[in-house]
């Protein structure tokens, strides 16, 4: 386990800069896609914003972590701004802007942080220092004021940007509590790389899912959000998948010589790191 | 009224009390503790941080009435994480129903030496955990991957009452993480964990959970290694540029039967006990004892992901 004490001001820094980090929207009642984490797939980014512009989206935003476990990191980045995607800033994209010497995903497993160091690594050394200037830059925070409903898209929760909210370890009350202390009635995140969504009489939450590996559930597939603001202020969620060209992304990791296990998910759809933080609930539907 | 324990087993070899003690706030109440048994125990290892053993009636059990009571307090409170300890929880006769009704809340954990609990429990927490829509984590005390590791420390022959109490958990569907404590130098846990891990599947457990803690000078262990020593104290200065997030006392605070404590180390520390009602103890508190030294070393630890994962750092 790490010995070292955790010291860091990274939490201070972001308080700093939350007035800055907030870029706020207000938009026509319309069709939203929210992409969470990308992970350096950019085969699956390009197919999933090609899907969202056939289903008519209007907006395009990316919830952050566009780097970490796939190859050629640098590829992301014009992708997303020749689409115009409206994007935040995840926890990875923060370590690589302040050149932080991990990803701070909190893993204790001595083989979780072994990947995880590794996967780091990798994409901090082929991340172009301009791209890491446009992370740095990125907001925190999305706060969209349409059909009469507060939306606000985050990477973790709105407290923290490595929180990790899954489904079975989210109570009712803490959600409440998120809505009203962060005055919102719809939340959008990320960061755990499973997606679920509830409605409460607070508001509506929802985890939009990831693009960058498939969800732990067997299959390549990865997942965004499609997000229907109605003009009577009804918000409805709806999951998508994107297949892709998963084969192509596993040729490309095995070219850059990233780790096996790291390949094995992209084919087979089952996590086979970083394994240490999912619940039991969630760790019971999958593989390993 | 707050009681404070007679007897100061934490901090041996403290110095006089600092006129600028580091005081830590509390933001937001995310895990709630309970001391659901006291410090009653059936083992009595020599390691133990609360100096808990058969005889330790110092705390008494929590029923299901007063827990009910509290996560109605901890509800208004938007508290995300519950966690039961002891002494060995499974002494408590409505422990399986007071996890129930917690899991109607939210995520519960409840955290055994893995000895005393039968197949019928193991059963009923696997009809629980199957009914809820939260996750229930049963952490089970296992600190080493043979006998001639683990039972010096928690008695003779635990270690094989442990593993057939992770064998039933297993055989029910149930996913355990087994804790163990750290008593090997940093260079060996790769080594250690995985021959722990290969041990746990050949006896049925095909994906073992593992996680490491920390030993904590304090209490029994202190006499068993060492306290800490008076200059191994948290200073106003250490926390300069420190991310206080990571300290359990920022964001929990544990249920006992004689009120609220900061945090499940420190129960039998004067000081330590905030008052009886959840809000009255969400006030800032000095970091003063030996304890917290290890806190501020290795993080929250006493949580199932730890600081980092629990979403601290940012």
């Amino acid at each position: 386990m790490n010995g070292a004490a955790p010291r860091s001001s990274a939490r201070d820094e972001a308080a700093a800069g939350e007035g800055r980090g907030v870029l706020a929207l207000r938009l026509p009642p319309s069709r939203l896609a929210l992409l969470g984490g990308v992970y350096s797939n950019h085969i699956a980014l390009a197919g999933a914003i090609a899907d969202a512009r056939r289903r008519g989206a209007q907006a395009l935003f990316c919830l952050g972590d566009l780097g970490a476990f796939g190859p050629h990191p640098a590829l992301v980045f014009p992708i997303l701004r020749e689409n115009g995607v409206v994007t935040l800033a995840g926890n990875y994209d923060d370590s690589l802007a302040r050149g932080l010497d991990d990803c701070r995903c909190g893993y204790t497993d001595p083989r979780d942080n072994h990947f995880a160091r590794l996967s780091y690594r990798y994409t901090f050394e082929r991340t172009p220092a301009e791209e890491k200037r446009w992370l740095g830059a990125l907001p925190r925070q999305v706060r969209i004021e349409t059909g009469g409903r507060r939306l606000l898209l985050c990477h973790g929760s709105p407290r923290r940007m490595n929180e990790f909210l899954w489904e079975s370890a989210t109570p009712d009350a803490f959600l409440e509590k998120l809505f009203r202390e962060h005055d919102c009635d719809a939340l959008a995140v990320t960061h755990t790389g499973i997606k679920w969504r509830r409605e409460l009489p607070g508001g509506l939450f929802v985890n939009v899912g990831v693009l960058g590996r498939p969800e732990n559930d067997g299959t390549p597939r990865v997942w965004y959000t499609i997000l229907d603001v109605h003009p009577d202020g009804s918000i409805e969620p709806t999951f998508v998948p994107v297949e892709y060209d998963h084969a192509a992304l596993a040729r490309e990791m095995r070219a850059e010589g990233l780790p096996d296990e790291f390949v094995e998910t992209i084919e087979t759809g089952w996590w086979t790191t970083c394994l240490e933080v999912l619940p039991s609930k969630e760790r019971m539907r999958a593989k390993w | 009224m707050t009681v404070i324990p007679e007897t100061d087993t934490t901090d041996a070899g403290a110095g006089p009390p600092r006129a600028d003690p580091p005081l830590v706030g509390i933001e937001d109440l995310d895990e709630l503790w309970f001391q659901v048994s006291g410090t009653l125990c059936n083992l009595a290892c020599s390691h133990c941080f609360i100096s808990c053993h058969p005889g330790n009636r110092a705390f008494g059990f929590l029923g299901l009435g007063d827990v009910k009571r509290r996560l109605e307090e901890a509800r208004r409170l938007g508290v995300k994480e519950y966690y039961f300890t002891g002494g060995e929880p499974f002494l408590n006769r409505e422990m399986v129903p007071i996890l129930e009704e917690t899991l109607r809340h939210g995520p519960a954990s409840v955290l055994t030496n893995g000895t005393v609990f039968r197949d019928a429990t193991a059963a009923d927490l696997a009809r629980i955990a199957k009914e809820s829509r939260y996750s229930l984590e049963v952490r089970v005390s296992i600190d080493g991957y043979d006998a001639s590791m683990n039972d010096p420390l928690r008695g003779d022959g635990t270690w094989e009452a442990a593993m057939r109490g992770v064998e039933v958990l297993v055989s029910h569907g149930l996913l355990p993480i087994v804790t163990i404590v750290q008593t090997w130098p940093d260079e060996e846990t790769l080594r250690v964990l995985d021959r722990f891990r290969d041990t746990l599947r050949l006896r049925g457990y095909a994906r073992p959970r593992i996680k490491v803690l920390p030993t904590l000078r304090i209490g029994m262990e202190a006499s068993r290694t060492r306290g800490y020593l008076p200059h191994e104290r948290v200073t106003p200065e250490m926390l300069e540029g420190y991310d206080a997030g990571q300290l359990l006392c920022s964001h929990s605070r544990i249920v006992t039967d004689r009120g609220v404590a900061v945090c499940p180390i420190l129960i039998e520390a004067p000081g330590a006990h905030l008052g009886l009602g959840l809000e009255e103890a969400l006030r800032p508190f000095a970091i003063t004892h030996a304890a917290c030294t290890t806190c501020y070393q290795h993080g929250a630890i006493c949580t199932n992901l730890g600081a980092g994962g629990a979403g601290r750092d940012r």
